[in-house]
C-alpha cells in the first residue's frame, strides 16, 4: 500500500534528498540578507534611522505652523518641501524601495505613476483656479464660497 | 535537481502543497526558489495595486485643493483643526511603522513571538489613530461642521475618511493575519502576507504624511 500523506514517509527520504534539503535551508539562511524578493528587507539600524528622521521631518513644519514664524508664502513651501523628503525618506527606509535589478518593475510602475499624479495634481490646480478666475471677473480665486 | 518523488501524482502534489501554505521547518520544502519568484511576483502585482489605489488619493487630494476655499461662509481649516491633536495622531502613525518593521524583521530571524508581539503593537497603535479620527470626525460633525456644510468639509470628510477606511481595513487585515500566524506559523505563504501587509501600511503612513501637510499644515498656515 502507498498512502503519500502519512508522515512516516516523508521521513523516510534518500540520501540524495537528506543532501538537497540542507542546500535549501543553507539558501534560506543566506537569503536573509538578500534581495530576491522583489522587495528587500530592513535592518533595526535602518528602521531607526528612518524613524529619527520622519521625527525631525514632521517636528519642524508642525513647530513652524504652531509657532506661527514665518510668513503664510514662506511657510507653505517649507511644509510641501519637508512632506516631500519625508515621502522619499518613508520609501527607502520602510518601503525599501532601491535600484536593484529585481525591483525594475515596481520601479517602472512607481515613476509612471509619480507622473500621473504630477499631471493630475497640478493639472487639476491649474486649470480650476483659472476657471474660477475667468467665471468670476473681480473676484480672487475660490472667493465665490 | 528535483528532489521529487518518483510518481509523478506525489510530486506534483508537493508542488501545489510548495506553492501555497506549507511550513519549511517541516524538513521536505526544496524549492525555496519557487517561492522566491512567487514573492517576487505577488510582490509586484501588490505594488501595483497600492500604485493605483496612490491615484485615488491623488484625485482626492486635487479635489481637497480646489475646494479648499469653497467654506459657503463657514468654518474654515484655521477655525476647525486642532494642530497637537493631529500631531499626536501622526506620532501613533510614525510609531506604527515602526513597530511594523521590527515585526518584519523579527520574521526575517523566524521569530514567531517577535512577529506576532510587534505586530499586535502595530494594530493598538493603529486602533489609536482610529479611535482619534472617529473622535475628530463626531466632535466636527457635533459642532455643525460636518461635510454637508460646505464644500470645504466635504472634500475634507472625503480625503480624510478614505484614509481612515484604508486604515481601518488594514486592521482587519492584521487580525485576519493573527489567525494566519497562529495557526501556521512563519509559512512561506504567511511571509508573503506579512510582506504586503507592511507595504500596505508604510503606504498609508505616506498618504496621511500628505494629509497632514496638505489638509492641517497648509490649512493652518
Amino acid at each position: 500500500m502507498h498512502i503519500p500523506d502519512k508522515p512516516t514517509l516523508h521521513k523516510a527520504k534518500d540520501p540524495h534528498t537528506e543532501l538537497a534539503d540542507h542546500h535549501a535551508v543553507d539558501h534560506l539562511k543566506k537569503d536573509d540578507h538578500g534581495h530576491d524578493h522583489g522587495a528587500s528587507h530592513g535592518s533595526v539600524k535602518s528602521y531607526l534611522i528612518g524613524f529619527a528622521l520622519s521625527v525631525i521631518l514632521t517636528a519642524i513644519p508642525f513647530a513652524l505652523t504652531m509657532m506661527k514664524v514665518l510668513p503664510s508664502q514662506m511657510l507653505v513651501p517649507v511644509i510641501l518641501i519637508l512632506g516631500v523628503v519625508q515621502i522619499l525618506v518613508h520609501l527607502h527606509y520602510f518601503l525599501h524601495m532601491d535600484t536593484s535589478s529585481s525591483q525594475v518593475w515596481n520601479n517602472a510602475a512607481f515613476v509612471f505613476t509619480a507622473i500621473i499624479l504630477g499631471i493630475l495634481i497640478i493639472g487639476t490646480i491649474w486649470v480650476m483656479t483659472h476657471l474660477n478666475h475667468n467665471m468670476h471677473p473681480g473676484m480672487m480665486a475660490g472667493g465665490m464660497g | 535537481m528535483s528532489p521529487h518523488p518518483a510518481n509523478p501524482v506525489d510530486a506534483l502534489k508537493d508542488e501545489l502543497k510548495s506553492a501555497y501554505d506549507h511550513n519549511p521547518n517541516d524538513a521536505h520544502d526544496t524549492d525555496d526558489h519557487h517561492h522566491q519568484d512567487e514573492a517576487a511576483k505577488v510582490t509586484l502585482g501588490f505594488w501595483i495595486y497600492l500604485m493605483s489605489d496612490c491615484l485615488i488619493f491623488a484625485t482626492l487630494f486635487a479635489t481637497f485643493a480646489v475646494l479648499k476655499d469653497a467654506t459657503a461662509g463657514g468654518p474654515n481649516g484655521r477655525e476647525l483643526f486642532d494642530l497637537s491633536f493631529v500631531a499626536f495622531e501622526t506620532a501613533l502613525l510614525l510609531l506604527s511603522s515602526l513597530t511594523f518593521g521590527l515585526s518584519m524583521i523579527s520574521m526575517q530571524a523566524n521569530k514567531l513571538k517577535g512577529t506576532i508581539g510587534w505586530l499586535a503593537v502595530t494594530g493598538l497603535l493603529g486602533l489609536g489613530f482610529m479611535g482619534m479620527e472617529i473622535y475628530e470626525f463626531n466632535h466636527l460633525i457635533h459642532e455643525g461642521a460636518g461635510p454637508d456644510r460646505s464644500a470645504f468639509l466635504s472634500a475634507f470628510f472625503t480625503l480624510v475618511g478614505t484614509h481612515g477606511l484604508h486604515v481601518t481595513s488594514g486592521l482587519v487585515w492584521m487580525g485576519v493575519m493573527f489567525v494566519h500566524l497562529f495557526r501556521r506559523g512563519l509559512t512561506p505563504a504567511n511571509r508573503i502576507r506579512m510582506m504586503e501587509l507592511s507595504l500596505f501600511w508604510h503606504f498609508l503612513d505616506i498618504i496621511w504624511i500628505g494629509v497632514f501637510s496638505i489638509v492641517y499644515l497648509m490649512g493652518a498656515a
